[in-house]
């Protein structure tokens, strides 16, 4: 029984839509900018990935006090998602369809505007939304109540890796049963509390000039950039899957352990290194992290062989919405057989891959998308056509 | 809300459509100006949590406290209008 | 594939006792740990009671930096799932990649998130929040730091996570684990939940909603499910962790077993985040599904652990649903809800609820509603008020319902016992 994807959305840094935005990523732009959101001059990250354009507009403004900019963001491309995959959802029974998403932090810009509340002036101006507003699950809740879908629904919280691990949970609930599931994650932690989260880590560019900020297995790598936005994806167990399919996952947790998860995949899949067509890369953008999937990937599949390319270098980071909007992107470039540019980036040869620096026409038959979560989690995800 | 030194005595519908409008949002083509003082909350469309958060909201602004058990018998904004400037009333009395 | 599913160990740290035998004294003697709130000054409160656990994190075993760095619900969940993996004598007899870390939580690490930010907020006067925060406010950034640290404590290399469905989690992640293992993704799964929700931010939070109980004088009977006088619930935390096992991992090796995990499923009302519909037929059809998976009939149920929150609507939501999704059965068959003794941990309450399930059909006991002195007429079932029962127990059903619409509902069954 085949997971089918039958409609993608899309909201980031380089548009409110799926086209716009793979229009924007073909054409080599770059949604890096001088954070807008918040006055970033007391950080050391000046650069964000914001989606500017962004306004709630079109959803029932009954749910605008009561929902986090991330969860916005969500219902949007959920409900562009069901659209796009043309299913009369009314017609289907209620129980026959779920809804399985990503969290990587909640609705952290709300939660800190209520922990204001709480701290700067008391209990009482805790809002009664906060009850359920902020939690992981929020996305996933929303969407179903909007929807309608009283199927097995979840939520999977495993940092960025998270990202493919919610659509390969997805793909199961298909095999039990479910008929539809919409699927993938949209996040959004574009807020001084979020940045300090981030910065944390120490591994946040400090770079002020948006062309350098973030540049995966480029020799100048100092970082990664905070983004926002994300992909949700429609799959379903009926044959019409007019993006693809999803072949094959694999997940481990642990240092030098994404070998192992890619080969989980290609076993899942059934596929041999050399029927992947493409990789599209975690792309971490510290020197450690790049060398240590540089690795992973010469090892399954040799040095400076196989396309690899990280589009969110246009894009940034934006936790576990970044894994599901790659996964979006490579379903396009099959659509399109065309593989989008890593933008920005010189290669460093001496890690041995071969980086796609411009939008590149391939055939592309299956493709395999990386994720990695701090804390060690590994996840591999092959689409095909 | 800062309301200045003046203490409030009553509050009106006008404060009660804002805080809830604030707190909770409006429905598409539902008119507050026309509806508010003779509908129900379900009719406008909110749930028990907007009836919460709109109380909430007057209460701290207002300074005052409504009873738990009062807001079980909310089901219209007039009540809960009402239940506002009963509280409000009974602040002004002990004072 | 499908293969069978088995608990092989529980571990526990609960309100009113860190670890197993611990928890199941309190659970059978019907003693309740619910008190006055103590982990936060309870004045500005309008609920001022919780189920809080006396925790000593080194004297648990953790080391001293983590005992100062991890957050409460991390510490909770390593050290419940070092006591499931002791219980069950699994160490060491399985390869590393073939066993994963599955963790539910409901709001992940909000004690130490509430902490640093008072710190780099200066209590919520700066909103350009100070960056000067721990290396660690990463981990408690994202939740599946929890399944990452335990992942590392037991050396195990197997896909992992955490679920997080609001008050379902605890058994979502249970579940989830058991179809991980059903379909041979993993041979074994560290799976359970924490939560350590006692934080202002957490209590005021459920304070607007007015969902919390207000038996500030009486803490020990402040949570009441099924009872007329419910008021809400308590604010608890806590964690239950389990290790489970393929059939062939169990045989291989011997291992006792608590019970097979025999269905598991779960639906959305899709209706609202925080509300019920009385006639609680989501969650009816997630008993149904659970059971029809175990190819069982009502009437084989010898227990139904509820999820019995002490709420108005969920009290009466549930009986709905039982009586639907039970029919006559439902009148006949024990139920209970020991949120009355442990308060609702959120998150992690669904594994507590487990735990207490596997250790009714190891011990055949089954736990009662402490505090249900005064039924609620409309709530005419046998909920097993005040003192614990001792029957032979083979087979019981778990359910529970979360913020977001999650209904969710498992089967246990003792295998020795049943056919």
């Amino acid at each position: 029984m085949t997971a089918n994807i039958s409609g993608i959305d899309i909201i980031s840094p380089l548009g409110l839509s799926r086209e716009e935005h793979w229009k924007a990523v073909l054409d080599g732009y770059s949604g890096l900018a001088p954070t807008r959101s918040f006055d970033s001059t007391t950080y050391d990250n000046p650069i964000s990935g914001e989606v500017h354009t962004f306004t709630p507009e079109g959803l029932p403004r009954r749910l605008l006090p009561a929902t986090d900019r991330m969860t916005q963001m969500s219902l949007v491309a959920a409900a562009g998602a069901f659209d796009d995959s043309e299913i009369d959802l009314g017609r289907l029974d209620p129980f026959d369809i779920g809804v399985l998403t990503a969290s990587t932090a909640g609705g952290y810009a709300f939660g800190q505007k209520e922990l204001q509340n709480l701290w700067s002036k008391g209990p009482k101006y805790v809002s009664t939304h906060q009850s359920y507003a902020w939690f992981y699950a929020v996305n996933t809740g929303q969407i179903s109540i909007r929807h309608g879908s009283q199927g097995h629904s979840g939520v999977i919280v495993a940092d960025d890796a998270g990202g493919l691990d919610a659509i390969a949970f997805a793909a199961r609930r298909l095999r039990r049963g479910s008929k539809v599931v919409l699927t993938g994650a949209v996040d959004s932690t574009m807020c001084p509390w979020g940045r300090v989260a981030h910065a944390s880590t120490g591994e946040l560019s400090k770079s002020e000039d948006a062309t350098t900020a973030y540049l995966p297995f480029d020799e100048r790598a100092n970082g990664w950039v905070n983004g926002e936005g994300g992909a949700h994806l429609v799959l379903q167990s009926t044959s019409d899957g007019r993006y693809g399919v999803i072949r094959g996952h694999g997940a481990t947790i642990g240092e030098d352990r994404l070998s192992q998860a890619i080969r989980l995949a290609l076993g899942r899949a059934e596929l041999r290194p050399q029927d992947i067509d493409v990789v599209f890369a975690d792309a971490a953008g510290t020197r450690a992290a790049d060398q240590a999937e540089a690795e992973a990937i010469g090892e399954i599949f040799g040095r400076g062989s196989i396309p690899v390319t990280a589009p969110k270098a246009a894009t940034g980071r934006m936790g576990c919405g970044t894994a599901a909007l790659d996964v979006a992107m490579a379903l396009l470039a099959i659509r399109d057989q065309t593989i989008p540019p890593t933008v920005n980036v010189e290669p460093d040869k001496s890690l041995g891959l071969n980086v796609c620096t411009t939008a590149t026409r391939r055939r592309i038959t299956n493709a395999l998308v990386l994720a990695r979560g701090i804390g060690g989690f590994n996840s591999a995800l092959i689409v095909g056509a | 809300m800062n309301k200045g030194d003046a203490v409030v005595t009553r509050i009106t519908m006008a404060d009660l459509k804002r805080a809830l409008e604030e707190g909770s949002g409006v429905d598409e083509g539902v008119d507050l100006d026309r509806d508010l003082g003779t509908s129900a909350f379900a009719d406008l469309g909110y749930d028990s949590l907007a009836v919460l958060e709109t109380g909430l909201r007057l209460s701290r602004e207002n300074d005052v406290d409504i009873d738990d058990s009062i807001f079980m018998d909310l089901d219209t904004p007039q009540q809960l209008l009402d239940a506002v400037n009963e509280a409000l009333e009974r602040r002004r009395q002990a004072s | 594939m499908s293969r069978r599913v088995f608990i092989t160990g529980v571990g526990v740290v609960a309100p009113g006792g860190v670890g197993r035998d611990n928890y199941w004294d309190l659970l059978t003697q019907g003693r309740t740990a619910t008190r006055r709130l103590s982990l936060c000054d309870p004045e500005p409160f309008r609920s001022q009671v919780a189920a809080e656990v006396d925790f000593d994190a080194e004297a648990a075993g953790l080391t001293e930096p983590q005992a100062k760095e991890l957050d409460r619900a991390a510490q909770f969940a390593l050290v419940a799932a070092r006591e499931a993996i002791v219980d069950s004598g699994w160490a060491g007899t399985s390869p590393p990649e073939r066993t994963g870390v599955i963790v539910g939580s409901a709001v992940g690490a909000t004690t130490k998130l509430e902490e640093v930010y008072r710190q780099v907020s200066k209590d919520g006067v700066l909103w350009d929040v100070i960056p000067d925060a721990p290396t660690e406010l990463y981990s408690y950034f994202v939740p599946s730091s929890f399944a990452g640290e335990i992942a590392r404590d037991a050396q195990v290399t197997g896909q992992s996570g955490v679920v997080s469905t609001g008050c379902t989690s605890g058994i979502d992640a249970v579940g989830t684990a058991w179809e991980l293992v059903q379909d041979g993704v993993l041979d074994s799964v560290i799976c359970g939940a924490t939560d350590a929700p006692i934080s202002p931010i957490t209590v005021a939070c459920f304070d607007t909603i007015k969902a919390t109980s207000t038996y500030n004088d009486t803490p020990e009977s402040a949570s009441r499910p099924f009872d007329v006088t419910r008021g809400g619930f308590v604010l608890g935390e806590g964690s239950a962790m389990f290790v489970i096992e393929s059939e062939e991992s169990v045989e291989r090796r011997g291992a006792r077993v608590y019970g097979e995990i025999t269905g598991y499923a779960s639906r959305c009302n899709a209706y609202h985040m925080t509300g019920l519909k009385d006639d609680g037929r989501e969650l009816a059809e997630a008993v149904t599904a659970a059971l029809f998976q175990s190819k069982m009939d009502p009437h084989e149920l010898d227990y139904v652990n509820a999820h019995g929150s002490g709420t108005k609507q969920n009290d009466r939501h549930e009986t709905a649903a039982l009586k639907v999704s039970l029919g006559e059965a439902a009148h006949h068959v024990p139920i209970s809800s020991i949120k009355s003794m442990i308060g609702h941990s959120l998150g992690a309450i669904g594994s507590l609820e487990i735990a207490a399930c596997a250790l009714a059909l190891r011990h055949n006991m089954i736990p009662p509603t402490a505090n249900l002195t005064r039924p609620d007429p409309e709530l005419d079932l046998d909920y097993v008020p005040v003192h614990a029962r001792s029957r032979r127990t083979d087979r019981v059903l778990t359910t529970g319902s979360g913020f977001g619409g999650f209904q969710s509902a498992m089967v246990l069954a003792d295998p020795e016992k049943s056919s």
